[in-house]
């Protein structure tokens, strides 16, 4: 089997849906002939030609708005947003149209679409290359949001992203693009979505994360074993609509949580996990559930490694919430 | 483009040689639609509906341009054509019970009125954030192209939409990859309260295209045969790969923007009485008595088959109940996700809101 990372193992998923199914196409800026700015579509204009490889004009809305467009005749488009933080612009197309037409159609019309942007710091991007808008699309009824953290899970759930009848964002970790290499089939194979992942078992205190975040928890986790501390490792992979039991479960078990997310604090996806957990699992709570997460300012530039919740603050909540 | 004389003649050099047959149509289809439009006004100034938004004076703009489209071309719709969605055999009753959102409403009571649909009639969903639809309109034709399908798309939309982000997109999305799309641009002179020309600096809409490079057409959308026209030569360029054509459709929205406004704050009672006697009924019917096909008779006769139609329906979707409670949990996904679920068995389970004044 193949050794990949992440870019690898996400062109290999888009090659195997493109083989599989001609409905499937990519567009979005530069992914053509430059094979995208991260290189992720690389070769698949020469394979699949101009025509299911498109490289499009400089607008989100355009991107979006138009696949959907193509994904209400039934095709099955998936966009390029070159960077999370330029999303914006299609914002509209997602929240307002790819999330409601099948409410509003009662189910007659729905949008088969995929939506893949780099996500999260930690590359020197500053405040344009480096946001984590994940919640924004949680919050959202009718989205799926996908954000996966290695190579393997990342071409299993693209795939099964693309075959899935609704609209999926699919938030991809550009801090680890490159950094995380594993065994991935040639073959496409899917990984199911609404499934988290224990990645390191604890009986302690229940860690989750997702993306680049979730290499940092780990990093934590280990780092605190040293101390006796031994923690639980979920990795969330689907963000939305949620395993929540997996979660649940574990905190049974550990009466403790931590949550790490890029994002800023206030409103992210941390403060919903916490409450979840809260309003199921109260009475095994032996210390307060805890978020470790980005500031609550834009993302900066220099001070970027103080920004993103890294293994050096997670460290210490995680002992605070053992020993508290 | 005008082609019905102020006689009721047409000019014979512009004439697109429908049949008498189909002119008879055309008049019925725009004054059903008038009828329609007419009750439902009432019916919300009663309170029995929640709102209205209607196409009084625009009947020739939407019936002419959804005729000259073929059954296997879509309409994308703003959100004042349902006109095209009955002239392509929607049923009445449907649109009716769509209105009241009883539990035969297609989108079970989800959407407010006027927000309608049909996969069957090849007719995408009115939703209200203007001019979102238009890339969905290139999309689609773009997914034709690519299928090798003989399909074309026909969008509508108003002048205001002109000024908004996704209007550019899809107008240059649609001529880069030439995309069988046809913008049918209704510029009824307002925008709610903004006239066209606060709208935007340019001296015409149509005049926009050029800079995408699109071909472009201005014709009297008060004037069916003239927008059937235009619409066909722009639907016979997309078909033969001539890509898309951006048709100003130049009319006058008669009524309110929709039920909750009021047009007289923003506009003379002069400037709308000089529109009245350009009004698209008048226009062709005059043709039609031209032609000794139509008369008095036969107008009233029509127009109270048309009310009893509708009086009809609204009868039956007074009759009908609300939707089933819980079809407000179903369709936000394919299957529904457990949270949902849950949401779902709480809120049946849960205290019921008190039942609202009906006066």
């Amino acid at each position: 089997m193949p050794e990949m990372n992440l870019v690898q193992a996400i062109n290999s998923g888009l090659r195997g849906a493109m083989r599989e199914n001609d409905d499937v196409l990519v567009l979005g800026e530069d992914v053509g002939r430059l094979g995208g700015v991260f290189r992720v579509t690389q070769g698949l204009q020469e394979e699949f030609g101009a025509d299911r490889v498109i490289d499009t004009p400089l607008s989100e809305s355009g991107i979006i708005g138009t696949a959907i467009g193509m994904a209400l005749h039934g095709m099955r488009p998936v966009s390029e947003i070159q960077f999370a933080d330029f999303i914006y612009p299609g914002f509209d197309q997602l929240v307002s149209e790819a999330a409601k037409y099948r409410y509003r159609t009662a189910g007659e019309f729905q949008v088969p679409l995929v939506v893949r942007t780099p996500y999260g710091g930690g590359i020197r991007g500053g405040q344009y290359h480096s946001q984590s808008p994940e919640a924004l699309f949680i919050h959202t009824s009718g989205l799926k949001v996908v954000c996966p953290s290695n190579p393997y899970d990342a071409k299993g759930l693209l795939i099964e992203a693309i075959r899935d009848d609704d609209p999926v964002i699919f938030f991809e970790p550009k801090r680890v693009y490159r950094a995380v290499k594993m065994e991935v089939p040639e073959e496409p194979y899917v990984v199911p979505l609404s499934e988290a992942k224990i990645v390191r078992a604890g009986e302690q205190v229940t860690c989750v994360a997702w993306g680049a975040m979730l290499y940092e928890a780990f990093s934590a986790a280990e780092e605190v074993a040293k101390q006796g501390i031994d923690v639980e490792v979920i990795d969330l992979r689907t963000l939305w609509p949620l395993d929540v039991e997996t979660i649940v479960s574990s905190v049974k078990k550990t009466g403790r949580l931590v949550v790490v997310h890029e994002a800023p604090q206030t409103c992210g996806f941390g403060g919903e996990l916490v409450a979840l957990v809260t309003e199921r699992a109260f009475l095994y709570l032996e210390a307060p559930p805890c978020r470790v997460t980005g500031w609550d300012t834009p993302f900066p530039q220099t001070h970027e490694q103080e920004y993103l919740p890294l293994a050096h603050r997670i460290i210490p909540a995680v002992i605070e919430t053992a020993r508290y | 483009m005008h082609i019905i004389r102020e006689d009721g003649s047409l000019d014979p050099r512009l004439d697109p040689g429908l049949s008498i047959d189909q002119v008879v149509a055309l008049y019925k289809a725009m004054t059903r639609t008038r009828v329609i439009d007419d009750r439902l006004q009432r019916l919300q100034r009663q309170g029995r509906i929640a709102f209205h938004v209607g196409s009084l004076g625009e009947e020739a703009a939407i019936i002419g341009s959804a005729a000259a489209l073929r059954d296997r071309d879509w309409i994308v719709p703003c959100y004042r054509e349902v006109g095209a969605l009955l002239w392509r055999g929607y049923p009445l009753q449907r649109y009716v019970d769509h209105m009241f959102g009883n539990a035969d409403d297609p989108v079970v009571g989800r959407q407010m009125p006027d927000h309608t649909f049909s996969r069957e009639h090849r007719y995408l969903c009115v939703s209200a954030p203007i001019g979102t639809q238009l890339p969905h309109a290139v999309g689609l034709g773009w997914a034709a192209k690519k299928r090798g399908l003989d399909e074309c798309v026909g969008v509508f939309f108003g002048d205001g939409a002109t000024s908004s982000n996704d209007f550019h997109a899809a107008m240059n999305f649609a001529t880069v990859y030439q995309t069988p799309t046809l913008f049918l641009c209704r510029n009824n002179g307002y925008a709610i309260s903004l006239p066209t020309d606060r709208q935007t600096a340019t001296r015409t809409l149509a005049e926009k295209a050029t800079a995408y490079n699109m071909s472009a057409l201005r014709v009297d959308g008060n004037d069916v045969l003239a927008v059937w026209r235009a619409v066909r030569e722009a639907l016979q360029r997309a078909r033969e790969g001539g890509g898309p054509t951006f048709v100003e459709l130049m009319t006058y929205r008669l009524g309110g923007h929709s039920t909750s406004d009021d047009p007289r704050i923003y506009r003379s009672k002069e400037e709308v009485e000089s529109w009245r006697r350009a009004d698209p009924l008048v226009r062709v019917r005059k043709h039609l008595e031209q032609r000794d096909v139509w008369d008095d008779d036969i107008d009233a006769d029509w127009r109270s088959a048309c009310e009893a139609e509708v009086k009809d329906c609204v009868r039956r979707a007074e009759e009908k109940p609300a939707p089933e409670l819980r079809e407000m949990f179903t369709d936000v996904y394919k299957d529904q996700p457990p949270h949902l679920a849950e949401q779902e068995s709480r809120c049946l389970a849960g205290p019921r809101a008190p039942e609202e004044d009906q006066d």
